[in-house]
C-alpha cells in the first residue's frame, strides 16, 4: 500500500506544487496541444488537438507505471513528452526532483543517458543497414562514453544480458526474428545504464509465446538493474502483469489511477469497468443445454470522440451508461476514493462495497 | 458430446470410402490434405503442409497459431487468392460439394464474394482509398447479381445500416479515410456479407482494433452469423477471441495441425505441449496474477528448414520423453477422444502426468460440468 500512496498523482493543486519525496519521475498538469492550422500563406490556427490535457502522476524509483487506454487517448504522446521527444505545451516534468520540462537540447543530452525508450515495432526501430554491434553500440558513440574493455566487449555483454548470442555481433537485423529484434532494441536501451525506461507497446507486435519471453526479460532486468518503467500498452492483461501502478487514460485525461491489485479487483471508473469487460477471456462459455454462449459484457457504443473537439465536462459522458446532467456540465476531478485509488467520476462504480 | 458438436473433424483418411472423387461429408467446407508450397531462391517454403478439417453450416471454427504457422495462407488458398504461378497448391477444398483447387479461376471467381467471402485484417489497406465505401460495397453486389445500380445502392445502404453504421445513406458517399478504424472494419464486414455468403473467413478481424471496438465487431460477426446461418472461420492469434466465438478450434504449428477439437477440448483438456505453452504463456485478466509468465522457449521454425520429426520438438520441454521419436518421426494426427485430434508422440499417461497444473486447474470442475 505504501507504494500506492507514494505513486499517487497530485490530486489537487495543493500537493501538485510540492515534489513527491521519492518519486523518480513526476508529471504535473502535463499538457500537449497540437495546433491545427489553415491557409497556405497566412497560416492561422483553427483549433488544437488536445492529445494530452493536463495529467498528473508520479513514479517511484524501481516501480512500474502502466499507462492504458484506447488508441488516440494520448498514451504515446505522453511517453514522448516524458522522454522530451515532444515539447510540452503546458505543465511540468520533474525527473529526480529537477524540472526538465523545457530544457534545451544541449542541457537535455546528458539526461538522455538516464531516460531511454523502447519502441513498439522491432522492424522499423532498427536500422537495417547497421549490424547489431553498431546498433547497440550507438549510444556509447553518441554520448562519447568510453568503456573499460572497449565498446565491442560492452555490446557483447549487453547482448548476453538480454539473452542473445554475443557471437551475433556482426549480424544484421533481418537475420533475427521479431522477438530477437525486440531484445536488440532492449539491449540498446540498456547500453548507458538508464534509470528510467519508457516502453511504448513493447510486446504488442510479438506472438503470444514470445511476448511472455520479453515480459519476463523486462521484469528480470528491472530486478537486476533497479530500473523504473513507464509501460504504455493497450493490452490490459499484460499491463496488469507488469505494472505496480496503473493509470487509465481517456481522451487526453487520466480517469483512474490505482495500484494494480486494487484497480483490477475494483475498477471504479465506468470506462475502466467497460475496458475490462471487453477483454476476451480465454475460457469458453457453455450455457444450458450445451449451446455455445457468449460472455456478458458492457457494450460501449460508438467510437472515441475526436480530441480536436472533446465533449464538455466529463469526456466520457457520450459513451457512458451512467451519465447524468452533471456529467455534461461539470468536469469531475480526480478524487481519492480509497487509499491510493484515484478516480475522476461523479458516479463511480464499486463504491458501496468498500 | 458428439451429437452436440456440429462441426466435423479432420479426416484421417480411414473412412472406408474412395477418397478424392467426391466430398465425403455433407459439411459446408471440407479441406483435405491441403498443401501450399512456395518455391523460392532459398528453398521450398512449406507454408501449409497437409491440412485437413471440415466445417458445418452455422458453426464457427477458430484457427490459432503464431505468425508463420500457415493460418493466413490456408485462408487465401480456400479463397483461391494465391497466384498459381507462385504457389504450388495440392489437396482438395470442397465447398458445398464443389472442389475448388482444380476448379477454373473463373468458377472460383464467381464463387468468391457470393458463396464465400473474407474479412481482412487491415481494413485500411483492404478498402480502396479512391472509391467511396458505398460504391465498393455495391460493386460486389452488382457483379454477382443481375440488379440495377439503384437496387445495388439500396442494398449497400441496407448492409451499412445492418452492420451498425449510423446514417448509412449519407455515409454511403464517404471515402474510407472518413471512417474510423472500427467503422472501416464494419464496412468490410458489410462488403463481405452483401451477397449472403455461406462461408465467411475472418482473418485477424480485430487485431488492428481497440478492445472496446473489438468487442463490438465480435458481437456483430456473431449476430450476423446467427442471422445468415453462415459457416465462419475465424483466424487469430488471440486465444480470448477464439474462446469467445468458436465451436471448434484448430491449433496450427508450422503449417500442420497440432491439435483439433471443440473449444472445451482445447481450453479444458488440451493435449499438445504447444497448446499448453500457448495457454500458459498469456497473462490472464480473469485469474490471480501469476508471479511469472511461462513462455515457450525459442522461436517458431523457418518454413524452409522445418525441423525433422515433430516440428515443435526443438521448443518442446517433453521431447526427450519419446525415445527420440519426436526428432525423427512426424507424429500423425490421431483421435485421442471422440472428436479430439492430436499430433504428438507422448502417450496419454505421459500427457496426463505432464499437463501443466494451471491448465489442469482451469479445467477443474468445469470439465465435468461439460460432460454431463
Amino acid at each position: 500500500m505504501s507504494t500506492a500512496a507514494s505513486t499517487a498523482p497530485a490530486a489537487g493543486p495543493a500537493n501538485a506544487a510540492g515534489a513527491n519525496g521519492d518519486a523518480l519521475l513526476q508529471a504535473i498538469g502535463l499538457q500537449k496541444h497540437f495546433p491545427v492550422t489553415r491557409g497556405i500563406i497566412f497560416r492561422h490556427r483553427v483549433g488544437a488537438v488536445q492529445a494530452v490535457d493536463g495529467i498528473d502522476f508520479s513514479v517511484s524509483a524501481g516501480q512500474t507505471l502502466g499507462l492504458v487506454g484506447e488508441s488516440g487517448c494520448g498514451k504515446t504522446t505522453t511517453g514522448r513528452l516524458l522522454t522530451r521527444l515532444l515539447e510540452p505545451t503546458g505543465g511540468q516534468i520533474l525527473f529526480d526532483g529537477h524540472d526538465i520540462t523545457h530544457l534545451s537540447m544541449n542541457r537535455m543530452r546528458p539526461l538522455r543517458r538516464d531516460i531511454q525508450m523502447i519502441f513498439q515495432d522491432p522492424y522499423s526501430s532498427l536500422n537495417p543497414r547497421q549490424t547489431v554491434g553498431a546498433i547497440v553500440g550507438a549510444p556509447f558513440r553518441l554520448q562519447g562514453v568510453k568503456t573499460e574493455q572497449g565498446t565491442k566487449q560492452a555490446v557483447q555483454e549487453l547482448l548476453e544480458l538480454v539473452g542473445l548470442n554475443p557471437e551475433h555481433y556482426n549480424r544484421y537485423p533481418h537475420e533475427f526474428s521479431g522477438g530477437q529484434r525486440q531484445r536488440i532494441g532492449i539491449a540498446r536501451t540498456l547500453a548507458l545504464k538508464p534509470r528510467l525506461i519508457v516502453a511504448d507497446e513493447p510486446v504488442s507486435a510479438l506472438d503470444v509465446s514470445i511476448q511472455a519471453q520479453v515480459v519476463n526479460l523486462l521484469e528480470d532486468l528491472q530486478n537486476e538493474l533497479g530500473l523504473t518503467y513507464v509501460v504504455i500498452a493497450h493490452d490490459l492483461s499484460v499491463v496488469r502483469h507488469i505494472s505496480d501502478t496503473v493509470a487509465v487514460m481517456y481522451l487526453g485525461k487520466l480517469v483512474e489511477v490505482a495500484d494494480r491489485d486494487s484497480l483490477y479487483a475494483q475498477p471504479r471508473h465506468p470506462y475502466t469497468v467497460a475496458l475490462m469487460s471487453a477483454v476476451p477471456i480465454p475460457e469458453p462459455v457453455r450455457g444450458e443445454g450445451g449451446t455455445r454462449e457468449r460472455r456478458e459484457r458492457i457494450r460501449l457504443t460508438g467510437d472515441v470522440p475526436s480530441p480536436l473537439n472533446p465533449p464538455a465536462a466529463c469526456r466520457f459522458h457520450t459513451r457512458c451508461w451512467k451519465a447524468q446532467d452533471i456529467c455534461r456540465t461539470q468536469e469531475p476531478q480526480l478524487t481519492e476514493l480509497a487509499t491510493g485509488h484515484i478516480v475522476a467520476c461523479h458516479f463511480p462504480e464499486n463504491t458501496t462495497a468498500a | 458430446m458428439i451429437g452436440r458438436r456440429g462441426a466435423g473433424r479432420p479426416r484421417a483418411g480411414g473412412d472406408g470410402q474412395v477418397a478424392g472423387a467426391t466430398q465425403l461429408s455433407g459439411a459446408m467446407l471440407e479441406v483435405r490434405d491441403l498443401r501450399v508450397h512456395f518455391p523460392t531462391d532459398d528453398g521450398l517454403v512449406k507454408a501449409v503442409d497437409g491440412l485437413s478439417f471440415s466445417l458445418d453450416r452455422g458453426k464457427t471454427l477458430g484457427v490459432v497459431g503464431e505468425s508463420g504457422s500457415g493460418k493466413s495462407v490456408t485462408s487465401l488458398a480456400i479463397m483461391g487468392l494465391h497466384q498459381h504461378t507462385r504457389a504450388e497448391i495440392s489437396g482438395q477444398v470442397w465447398l458445398d460439394g464443389e472442389e475448388l483447387v482444380t476448379a477454373t479461376p473463373e468458377r472460383v471467381r464467381s464463387l468468391r464474394g457470393s458463396k464465400m467471402a473474407m474479412i481482412f485484417q487491415d481494413p485500411l489497406s483492404a478498402l480502396h482509398p479512391y472509391f467511396s465505401v458505398g460504391s465498393q460495397i455495391s460493386e460486389a453486389f452488382l457483379i454477382h447479381n443481375k440488379v440495377s445500380r439503384k437496387a445495388a445502392k439500396q442494398h449497400a445502404v441496407d448492409m451499412l445500416g445492418r452492420v451498425g453504421i449510423p446514417q448509412p445513406a449519407t455515409r454511403f458517399e464517404d471515402y474510407p479515410h472518413q471512417f474510423s478504424g472500427g467503422m472501416r472494419q464494419r464496412a468490410m464486414i458489410a462488403m463481405a456479407l452483401c451477397c449472403d455468403p455461406e462461408l465467411l473467413i475472418a482473418d485477424e478481424p480485430t487485431t488492428a482494433l481497440d478492445v472496446t471496438v473489438q468487442a463490438q465487431i465480435l458481437d456483430l460477426i456473431s449476430d450476423l452469423q446467427r442471422e445468415f446461418g453462415s459457416a465462419v472461420i475465424i483466424i487469430t492469434h488471440d486465444l480470448g477471441v477464439v474462446a469467445d466465438l468458436s465451436d471448434d478450434i484448430l491449433v496450427m504449428y508450422s503449417g500442420r495441425v497440432a491439435e483439433y477439437g471443440t473449444a472445451e477440448d482445447i481450453f479444458w483438456r488440451p493435449g499438445h505441449p504447444y497448446s499448453w505453452g500457448l495457454l500458459n504463456s498469456m497473462p490472464r485478466i480473469d485469474e490471480a496474477r501469476a508471479e511469472r509468465l511461462v513462455p515457450i522457449k525459442g522461436s517458431p521454425p523457418s518454413l524452409i528448414n522445418v525441423p525433422p520429426g515433430c516440428p515443435f520438438h526443438p521448443r518442446c520441454d517433453f521431447a526427450s520423453l519419446t525415445d527420440g521419436r519426436s526428432a525423427t518421426e512426424v507424429p500423425l494426427l490421431r483421435e485421442i477422444e471422440p472428436g479430439h485430434m492430436l499430433a504428438c508422440h507422448l502417450t496419454s499417461a505421459q500427457r496426463a502426468r505432464l499437463r501443466p497444473e494451471r491448465v489442469t486447474a482451469a479445467a477443474g470442475g468445469r470439465g465435468e460440468e461439460d460432460g454431463s
